[in-house]
């Protein structure tokens, strides 16, 4: 990414000098930020920018991951190591009044399970820490409420998101004023695609999770997905079988809520290939967006990512 | 076809390496309501094949329910983002979309064409190098179209493309697009655009979107999508004088100080002489330093880390220059300004002034004209209201270093921030240092002899406060306490707006200021900056909101 002499700078190469001067203003600008680490590859891609953002300096702030407990257990190893090679701090806030409650994907439905969980265990963390800037990995075009959403975007003390009353956005002028308890959400990586987020990982060699590459996994086939067998906590209903398939995931979460596609793509071309000849988006696997229009802008309104 | 499906399945390695010259557009679209501007999108996003089969059976079971093409696909669904915005069929807000073509990458700034959303055009197109301009082509030029070219003309955006939509409507009509294109060249030849390429389209059936359309053979010039891919993008950024804003100081130890930030213009190399834009001091560059080794070059666009071969003092909010090209370097400011707040610009009052990398404190002195964004006429008005445009004067509490913005986007733009509610109510362009002799009015009154007590007496006339704006009345060189009389016409001066801004000596002279608002109903503010004790007097507008004034945090 660094050789430019004389040409213009080519798309990844804007992408990314943008993200990094996002994460610049705002450590110059924020007291106490965290970066919201989910061990997906966006989160990847976000990770890296801002080790080239410091650098020589470790990225100054810490990592945080909200652990629902149902995280495949290859994502939990796989982020502690890159912590350790990164030198970086990690915080991992687990919202331990749900595990009381027994709430699970599996006896409360996916979209509770999702707030208490996600939305519940991540304002609990920002109101325990006192971050007052968290950046995280979302991208505009996943998903359309989140094309309108400002990359500097402003949250109540309650952390609530208010769609019509956002701050305009102009250059790369960024408002970063906040009053006591109120916070703002950091999306660096916001003007990326699906597709530029696979090529600079590719470009600059980024280590992700292994369940993006297609391996042999166990799996069952549940309400139209192919759901894997994790751990011993997923009980198979009457008439499910546990298959062993050629699989990977396009997108992580709750292994009990992300489902698998069929594949061999088992290198990073390939997977690169295999994205551009499928027709599906990649929150097709993820069931909380299924729930019905306009589900992620009320989510995200309540304080979901 | 967008994306070569054969070369992806076949060589993907050689795909992916054909894919890391691509480049970036960034353009937004402008049009009135109902000019097809989401359809139009819809149609770029749908034929460069970036709508999925999932989001397409969401677009085919929303076309049913909530779509105006009698059950037909409606393109303009997959744009319309928040739910409020489908139920009233109307996009209230700015949308960033993106897709791509195996030669560019573009991100589309979709923006409303409604009057009160002026504001979001303006930040659309604040990023924007490309505007294209949708026009109905049973209607043609519109109110509206005008306003939008202005607007982007003001915003430094060169390259127009006129789309004139609809032309299945019109049978594909030469005369008719000829004319509205006459109209165009007329009406814009002021804004300063670089080129305009009008092009007609249907986006509702796609001609001349992707493939030349055979409904138009009297036309020679590209379909939309490939004049996209082509345009050159004028970049000469880099011939420019080189700028820096400083961002941040890299200081992971004591042997090493990098500065960060993003170049806003030119070209640097190792050995180059550099200037500290606040100081004057020099030095020169003696790395460019990267995760990846170090540069032997850095140009305009690219977010580096410099270190220097002196030990000068540079920190965040500094714009370190070439050599022999000096910025403004001002505490006044005169510059357009773009009202977003529902709140009037309050004269006088303290904003938070951010640019490139600055924040300082400043107010709004005086507004010399206001532009009706319908007929481009100048008109004199006392303050701006929201989605108002006019040329302002500014009085920061601190010279910064800036750009006259039709040079540079980057160092001659800022937003204003309302200090209580953290809000960003205005976006600013530099035009240049106001002229010394218009800065404010001001006064230096003489006291006209004591009152009984041995208070000295100063009057305040409204002859002497007149002109709109805000009058400046110094009193850093009176002694002892004072006490004011009013002149007739006074009030009604404050009455129509006005304000007048006392510069303090001390505060045993805040007494009375504060007795005279006590006594006729006026408003104060109180503000102590390094340099001045000043109280800003006006006449609150009942109208005005109730404001919080909690501690913002600031210290000022």
């Amino acid at each position: 990414m660094s050789s430019i002499s004389g040409k213009a700078m080519t798309h990844l190469q804007q992408l990314e000098a943008e993200s990094i001067h996002i994460l610049r203003e705002v450590v110059a600008e924020f007291a106490n930020p965290v970066m919201l680490y989910s061990v997906g590859k966006d989160s990847a891609v976000m990770l890296h920018l801002a080790r080239k953002a410091f650098y020589p300096a470790p990225p100054p702030f810490p990592l945080m991951h909200v652990d629902t407990t149902w995280k495949f257990r290859e994502m939990i190893r796989f982020r502690d190591r890159m912590v350790a090679e990164c030198g970086l701090k990690l915080i991992v806030h687990v919202n331990e009044e749900g595990v009381q409650r027994g709430i699970t994907p599996f006896t409360h439905g996916s979209a509770l399970y999702t707030d208490v969980m996600k939305t519940e265990g991540l304002k609990q963390a920002l109101d325990i820490y006192k971050f007052d800037a968290a950046f995280g990995g979302a991208r505009r075009d996943e998903e359309k409420s989140r094309a309108k959403e400002r990359i500097f975007s402003f949250r109540s003390a309650n952390h609530r998101w208010d769609p019509k009353n956002q701050r305009p956005e102009l250059w790369n002028l960024y408002n970063t004023r906040i009053r006591p308890g109120e916070s703002i959400r950091v999306f660096p990586i916001s003007n990326w695609t699906e597709l530029d987020v696979w090529q600079y990982i590719h470009l600059e060699k980024i280590p992700i999770v292994p369940l993006y590459y297609a391996a042999v996994r166990p799996v069952v086939e549940r309400d139209g997905m192919l759901i894997m067998v994790d751990d011993e906590r997923l009980e198979l209903k009457p008439g499910e079988t546990v298959e062993y398939k050629s699989v990977r995931f396009r997108t992580l979460g709750c292994y009990p809520l992300t489902g698998a596609v069929e594949s061999t793509a088992d290198t990073l071309p390939a997977i690169i290939q295999e994205m551009l000849l499928t027709r599906t988006s990649e929150r097709q696997g993820r069931l909380i967006d299924h729930d019905q229009a306009g589900s992620m802008e009320k989510k995200k309104q309540e304080g979901y990512f | 076809m967008a994306h070569q499906s054969d070369l992806i399945e076949q060589d993907i390695l050689a795909y992916l390496k054909s894919q890391e010259e691509k480049s970036l557009l960034r353009f937004i679209t402008c049009g009135s309501v109902d000019d097809g501007k989401s359809t139009l999108i819809g149609r770029l996003l749908w034929d460069s094949k970036m709508v999925f089969e999932d989001q397409l059976a969401t677009l085919e079971s929303d076309s049913l329910k909530v779509g105006t093409q009698g059950g037909a696909i409606d393109y303009a669904l997959l744009l319309d983002g928040l739910q409020a915005e489908r139920e009233q069929g109307i996009t209230i807000d700015v949308a960033y979309r993106y897709f791509s073509t195996d030669k560019r990458k573009f991100i589309v700034a979709d923006t409303p064409g409604h009057e009160q959303y002026t504001r979001n055009m303006v930040t659309g197109a604040s990023t924007a190098q490309v505007a294209v301009i949708l026009v109905d082509a049973r209607k043609g030029l519109l109110t509206q179209t005008r306003r939008h070219s202005f607007l982007v003309s003001l915003v430094g955006i060169k390259q127009i493309v006129l789309a004139i939509n609809k032309m299945d409507l019109i049978d594909f009509d030469e005369e008719r697009f000829q004319s509205i294109l006459a109209d165009y060249r007329l009406f814009a030849a002021d804004l300063g655009f670089s080129s305009i390429a009008a092009i007609p389209i249907s986006a509702l059936n796609g001609d001349n979107i992707i493939e030349p359309s055979a409904n138009t053979p009297w036309y020679q010039g590209p379909p939309l999508l490939n004049y996209l891919e082509t345009v050159q993008l004028e970049d000469d950024a880099r011939q420019q004088p080189f700028r820096l804003p400083i961002q941040w100081v890299n200081r992971p130890h004591l042997d090493f100080r990098g500065f960060c930030g993003t170049v806003a213009a030119g070209t640097i190399r190792p050995g180059d002489e550099l200037q500290v834009a606040s100081s004057g001091k020099t030095s020169r560059v003696s790395r460019i330093v990267t995760m990846d080794g170090d540069l032997p070059e850095a140009v305009a666009g690219q977010a580096v880390t410099l270190t220097l071969t002196d030990e000068i003092d540079i920190s965040r909010g500094d714009l370190l220059t070439g050599i022999g090209a000096t910025p403004l370097h001002t505490r006044h400011p005169e510059a357009h300004l773009v009202w977003m707040s529902d709140e009037p610009l309050q004269i006088g009052q303290l904003y938070l002034v951010k640019s490139a990398a600055a924040v300082t404190p400043g107010r709004v002195t005086r507004v010399e004209y206001v532009v009706d964004v319908n007929t481009l006429e100048q008109k004199q008005a006392p303050t701006l209201g929201l989605n108002g445009i006019g040329v302002v004067r500014l009085e920061l509490d601190r010279p910064i270093s800036l750009d006259p913005y039709r040079e540079n986007r980057a160092t001659g733009s800022f937003i204003l921030i309302d200090r209580f509610t953290n809000a960003t109510v205005a976006a600013g362009m530099v035009i240049a240092i106001a002229p010394l002799e218009l800065r404010e009015k001001q006064i230096t009154p003489e006291p006209e002899g004591t009152d009984a007590v041995g208070n000295r007496i100063i009057t305040l006339s409204g002859a002497a406060t007149s002109g709109p704006g805000v009058s400046l009345v110094d009193l850093t060189r009176q002694w002892g306490t004072l006490e004011f009389q009013l002149s007739p016409g006074f009030m009604e001066h404050l009455g129509k707006g006005n304000r007048i801004l006392f510069r303090l000596r001390d505060l045993g002279q805040l007494p009375a200021v504060a007795q005279l608002a006590y006594e006729q109903a006026l408003s104060f503010e109180f503000d102590r900056t390094a340099d001045a004790v000043s109280i800003l007097l006006f006449k609150r507008d009942t109208a005005l909101q109730p404001r919080s004034y909690d501690d913002d945090g600031t210290g000022i």
